[in-house]
């Protein structure tokens, strides 16, 4: 089938940026939505032009790399599959085809759809773990969790940190990734010594890089390709009013 | 947002009680509107707790504005560059349109007030006979403003819904099965308060209350 | 020409001898330590932040050292590991099944084809009980029974259940165990985390590893980075093929500039090949995926009987279907270990049988699992791959039999190291993937997580103190002649690789190169091949340094550089992986010789001859290698032939 795209080319972090138009043909439905614009990619360079620059690693779905907004939504049309797992076939013959980087003030676009996402690991750096130093640690029977608890926390732990949540969110918040960091932790009985500082540090570091507040939209949720759910979201609140009742400190203070 | 939100919500749900109250018939209805006003006497003087509940309403209604506009500008301060395609995915219309509704609320409140409080708006204008001032208020020949107060309370009813849902999740609802009742309380909440709110001036522009 | 030479053997001086059981404690003990005060004032560089380059990262960091750590992912959370699926082994025997310290050396020494060392392997079972520990205290979402306790599965090549998991997504959860202890250490300024950053060159001083050369990959910028000791845990080279299991971005860069600087690459021809990956679907594909080795368990493999069977699966009548693995390997059938159903699959699409557009494919069949079991107990058991083979192919596998083929996965060569994980450079140190250790000439499933986080967490930061503690390093910095040397270099191999403007892209070069590779060097190996792929590789690495079109400048965010570069560096890794698979004139493990294979097909080893690790010298651009032999001597697992028949 053949496709015009329209990709967002910005040269750099000073860059203004604009959309260019681009004619693909010949693209097979079997190919995966990055293999399309590796095509296209090809094809620039031999025509002396500059490449696509976009991120991918993996092109499983797991290592959260990728990144796109492709027609207004997150990670494209298809629910529950990240960019790179977008096959072509859910397009047809003829479209066109916009695609976006990640817009939000905490993201900064790097180079055409590649943005930073550093403020991602801030927020995990702010208080999402459980500190046990490596030997600390006691026998892994010594402590059982239920099992419906360890369950809903590797739901929470699914979170790949693509972003697509902040990039949906139509305040620009890192609520859910957040909250699925915290919901996560906060399920475990390892968890909870840390528990109330865990919270009050990551909605700080969560706050301080300039993502927006959250709404309960639901946008987030119905993007994610990992079905993070919604309600990690009130357990984020709910530990969030206890920490501040409580009066906790940050980590580290 | 939710603890504001929810004294607003009481309040809206005690003014719909009274508003129902005109079905019983004139002279009740304007004696419950008196008796509002001497409300919390002889412990307080005269319309002292009216004025404590409004000054509570207006604390309550710039609480609930000023949060939404923090929340507002810093949803505009985290994207700078807008999209070029953008597209909804859930597509909750109550979600998205919680400023504008909020914004068209609090226009309609100011002109109830105006309207039905002062009397400054009102055909009538009888501080005396509320019931007359509704009648008048919503007589056929003024469909219009009706059809204003009904916009108005659609569209305070999806204002509602989301706003229901919203603040059980700001207040630590956390559980799938929770989050299912609590949008499903909110959509019957919403509509309830809804209907609560029409039936009156139907009732008026229908001739069942005259 | 001759393409090697042999220098002297190699030997291991740092494991103890005596009994097996006891060489890790000992050599414990005899560390070295360096004192907390001092610890301070040493700088230890990291390069790659998987499960092997986090935890050591996060654990060094935690014991005191000031660290330095270099992804070339924009987070530390998405190295490689992530994607690892099945689980991680340990040796706790929850199941009460016989499983025991022992049982998992004696699986893994014996599932390596008995080419690796029994040292090693030990320590890495004996420690495998603390990983598992560690994990859950740092809140992995581990599988739990109802009883609130820890599930374990069965894996391929061991019979117990002994396999921890977190349903299909096991080193995403421990790599982010890791992630979140190295993010602690950088929110407490204990570790400088540079993300986006490719180390392009080792800086070796006086003999010793001291520095890296990197490039900041966001700004180009060029800058040399120095350290009391240098870990190199930066994955395993399974991109030399182009199509793999692995990252786009996985690379073999940093340990081939250190195997360049003297540091010896050890058993680079050990590829494992897994067996069920979905299929190529054309010259578009950019890389495979994998499919959980457990379809394996309902699925029944099998081709049309006739050649250019044209006819769509289900027209095709039971009995001209060839069950191929039941057929041959009747007591294993379907569930024969990974290498011998990768080949099987090879040699009946030789044979012009494969199925799907490509021929290169065979089909995986669930039809009699759902008559038998029912569609429900299916789709409990495999749902979430059956949607994910669906989405890929737009084929829906519970009607039409899915299509497999075998995929590079896993490469167990690597940068030579000592009981220490300590590279022939002294103070280079390497581990996870990296290094060629633990598993020998195949490793066993669920084994790669496990030899990564007991590298990290507990082997490297005992073993680097010794190196830290036995004497002051002299004080360098970045402008010593070798660093200032090992930069200009960098500069001007970037500068070259931009010059040559030519008409082809890096993209077109790798794929070839990976054709080459895969013909030649992949699931069977013969002399003629491999020598007739030399030729081809030699011709290519010359073409690409003459056509290669690298677009852009050095300065600023520019892939096709980044990839231009680790491209030119599989070139001369291709050499060497053939130069190794020619010489070891056996078939072991992932290394299957034509030439040398048993009546009825199976691998035939050579404990003679071939009982050693090959590890090679770098000695120039077009001069021949170096091979130094390392005797392996097996005192308690006794090399046997594998049977699956």
């Amino acid at each position: 089938m053949n496709l015009t795209l329209r990709i967002w080319r910005q040269s750099g972090p000073q860059d203004k940026g604009r959309m260019v138009a681009y004619q693909v043909d010949d693209v097979s439905p079997d190919m995966s939505f990055l293999e399309m614009l590796d095509v296209l990619n090809e094809r620039l360079i031999l025509s002396g032009e500059e490449p696509v620059a976009f991120d991918h690693d993996c092109r499983e779905g797991i290592c959260g790399m990728c990144g796109l907004m492709i027609n207004g939504e997150a990670h494209g049309p298809q629910r529950g599959t990240t960019a790179c797992q977008l096959h072509m076939r859910q397009f047809s013959d003829g479209d066109t085809i916009d695609i976006e980087p990640w817009r939000a003030r905490a993201f900064p676009v790097v180079k055409d759809l590649v943005v930073n996402r550093g403020a991602f690991d801030k927020i995990i750096a702010a208080g999402g773990y459980i500190t046990a130093p490596t030997g600390s640690a006691p026998e892994a029977h010594a402590t059982p969790v239920a099992k419906a608890d360890a369950d809903a926390a590797f739901e929470a732990a699914a979170c790949i940190a693509c972003g697509a949540c902040v990039a949906a969110c139509p305040n620009g918040s890192g609520m859910l990734f957040t909250a699925a960091k915290l919901t996560q932790l906060s399920l475990l009985p390892q968890g909870q010594p840390e528990r109330y500082t865990r919270v009050i540090g990551m909605v700080d570091a969560h706050d301080e890089a300039g993502f927006g507040g959250c709404t309960n939209a639901g946008e987030c949720t119905a993007v994610c390709p990992k079905g993070i759910p919604l309600n990690t979201i009130g357990r984020l609140n709910r530990d969030y009013l206890k920490a501040t009742a409580k009066g906790a400190g940050t980590p580290g203070s | 947002m939710a603890v504001t939100g929810i004294l607003l919500v009481l309040f809206l749900i005690a003014h719909m009680l009274g508003n129902l109250k005109i079905f019983t018939g004139e002279t009740a209805f304007d004696h419950y509107a008196h008796w509002l006003r001497g409300l919390g006497t002889p412990l307080l003087p005269e319309t002292w707790f009216l004025w404590i509940q409004r000054t509570v309403l207006l604390a309550a209604v710039l609480g609930h504005i000023v949060a939404a506009t923090v929340l507002a500008v810093r949803a505009r301060a985290a994207r700078p560059v807008r999209y070029a395609h953008r597209k909804a995915v859930r597509g909750s219309y109550a979600a998205r349109t919680m400023r504008w509704g909020g914004v068209i609320i609090l226009l309609f409140v100011i002109y109830h007030i105006l309207d039905l409080t002062t009397g400054h708006l009102n055909p009538q204008g009888d501080s005396a006979n509320p019931y007359g001032n509704v009648v008048a208020d919503f007589a056929p020949e003024r469909w219009y403003v009706t059809l204003f107060y009904t916009l108005a309370i659609v569209a305070l009813g999806f204002h509602l819904r989301h706003g229901a849902f919203s603040a059980f999740r700001s207040l630590g609802q956390q559980t799938p099965g929770g989050e299912r009742r609590a949008r499903a309380a909110a959509l019957v909440f919403a509509v309830v308060l809804c209907v609560g709110y029409l039936v009156v001036p139907f009732a008026v522009l229908t001739g069942l209350v005259a | 020409m001759d393409l090697f030479t042999e220098g002297d053997p190699i030997a291991d001086t740092k494991a103890p001898d005596g009994p097996v059981e006891t060489r890790w404690d000992r050599r414990r003990f005899d560390a070295k330590l360096v004192n907390p005060a001092n610890r301070r004032r040493m700088t230890v560089i990291v390069v790659g932040t998987g499960l092997a380059g986090g935890s050591a990262a996060a654990t060094l960091a935690e014991q005191g050292y000031r660290v330095r750590s270099y992804c070339y992912q924009d987070s530390p959370r998405r190295a490689h590991s992530i994607a690892a699926q099945g689980g991680i082994n340990a040796a706790k025997n929850y199941r009460n099944d016989g499983d025991s310290v022992h049982r998992l050396f004696y699986d893994t020494v014996k599932g390596g084809d008995f080419r690796s060392r029994e040292s090693n392997v030990h320590r890495l079972a004996e420690v495998s009980v603390n990983i598992i520990d560690q994990c859950v205290a740092q809140g992995v979402p581990f599988a739990r029974e109802y009883g609130g306790l820890l599930d374990t599965r069965s894996f391929g090549g061991a019979q117990v259940q002994r396999t921890f998991y977190a349903r299909g997504q096991t080193g995403q959860q421990l790599l982010l165990g890791a992630y979140q202890a190295l993010e602690r250490q950088i929110g407490l300024g204990n570790v400088e985390m540079n993300e986006r950053h490719e180390m392009l060159e080792l800086v070796v001083v006086d003999g010793r590893a001291r520095g890296i050369v990197v490039r900041d990959m966001v700004t180009g910028e060029i800058s040399t980075e120095m350290a009391d000791a240098v870990v190199l845990a930066s994955g395993g080279y399974g991109n030399v093929f182009y199509l793999s299991t692995n990252a786009k971005g996985c690379n073999v860069t940093a340990t081939w500039r250190a195997h360049r600087k003297g540091a010896y690459f050890a058993n680079p021809c050990y590829t494992q090949i897994h067996p069920t990956c979905i299929p190529v679907s054309g010259d578009h594909q950019s890389k495979l995926t994998l499919m959980s080795e457990s379809l394996r368990n309902d699925g029944r493999v099998w081709v049309p009987k006739a050649k250019g069977d044209d006819r769509a699966p289900r027209d095709i009548p039971e009995d001209e279907r060839d069950y191929y693995l039941e057929r041959i390997y009747p007591s294993f059938g379907n569930l024969v270990p990974r290498d011998i159903a990768s080949r099987a699959a090879k040699n009946v699409c030789d044979e012009g049988r494969g199925v799907g557009p490509t021929k290169l494919g065979v089909y995986l069949d669930f039809a009699d699992a759902i008559t038998r079991l029912g569609r429900k107990a299916i789709e409990a058991k495999y749902g979430n791959l059956f949607e994910m083979y669906e989405r890929i192919t737009g084929e829906d596998p519970y009607e039409v039999p899915m299509r497999i083929y075998p995929a590079v996965h896993y490469t167990m060569g690597g940068l030579w190291v000592d009981y220490d994980l300590q590279s022939t450079i002294p103070g280079l140190f390497v581990i996870g993937e990296a290094n060629f250790s633990d598993h020998g000439a195949n490793r066993l499933g669920a084994s790669a997580l496990m030899q990564g986080l007991a590298d990290g967490y507990f082997v490297l930061p005992a073993t680097i103190a010794n190196y830290l503690a036995s004497g002051a390093l002299e004080k360098v910095d970045a402008g010593h002649p070798a660093a200032v040397e090992a930069r200009a270099e960098v500069e001007d191999r970037i500068r070259r690789l931009l010059a040559v403007d030519g008409d082809r892209t890096v993209d077109s070069f790798h794929r070839e190169l990976g054709q080459i590779m895969w013909e030649h060097c992949g699931m069977e190996r013969s002399e003629a091949g491999l020598r007739k792929a030399i030729d081809e590789i030699r011709a290519l690495r010359q073409e690409f340094w003459k056509r290669v079109r690298v677009p852009g400048s050095g300065e600023g965010l520019n892939q096709s550089l980044e990839k231009a570069g680790r491209v030119a560096d599989f070139f001369e890794l291709a050499e060497l992986m053939c130069i190794d698979a020619l010489h070891r004139e056996e078939s072991c493990g992932g290394h299957f010789r034509a030439e040398h294979q048993t009546p009825d097909g199976e691998a035939q080893r050579d404990d003679d001859r071939f009982a050693y690790v090959a590890a090679w010298e770098y000695t120039g651009d077009g001069e021949p290698v170096v091979l130094h032999k390392e005797d392996l001597k097996f005192e308690y697992v006794h090399p046997t032939q594998r049977s699956y028949k």
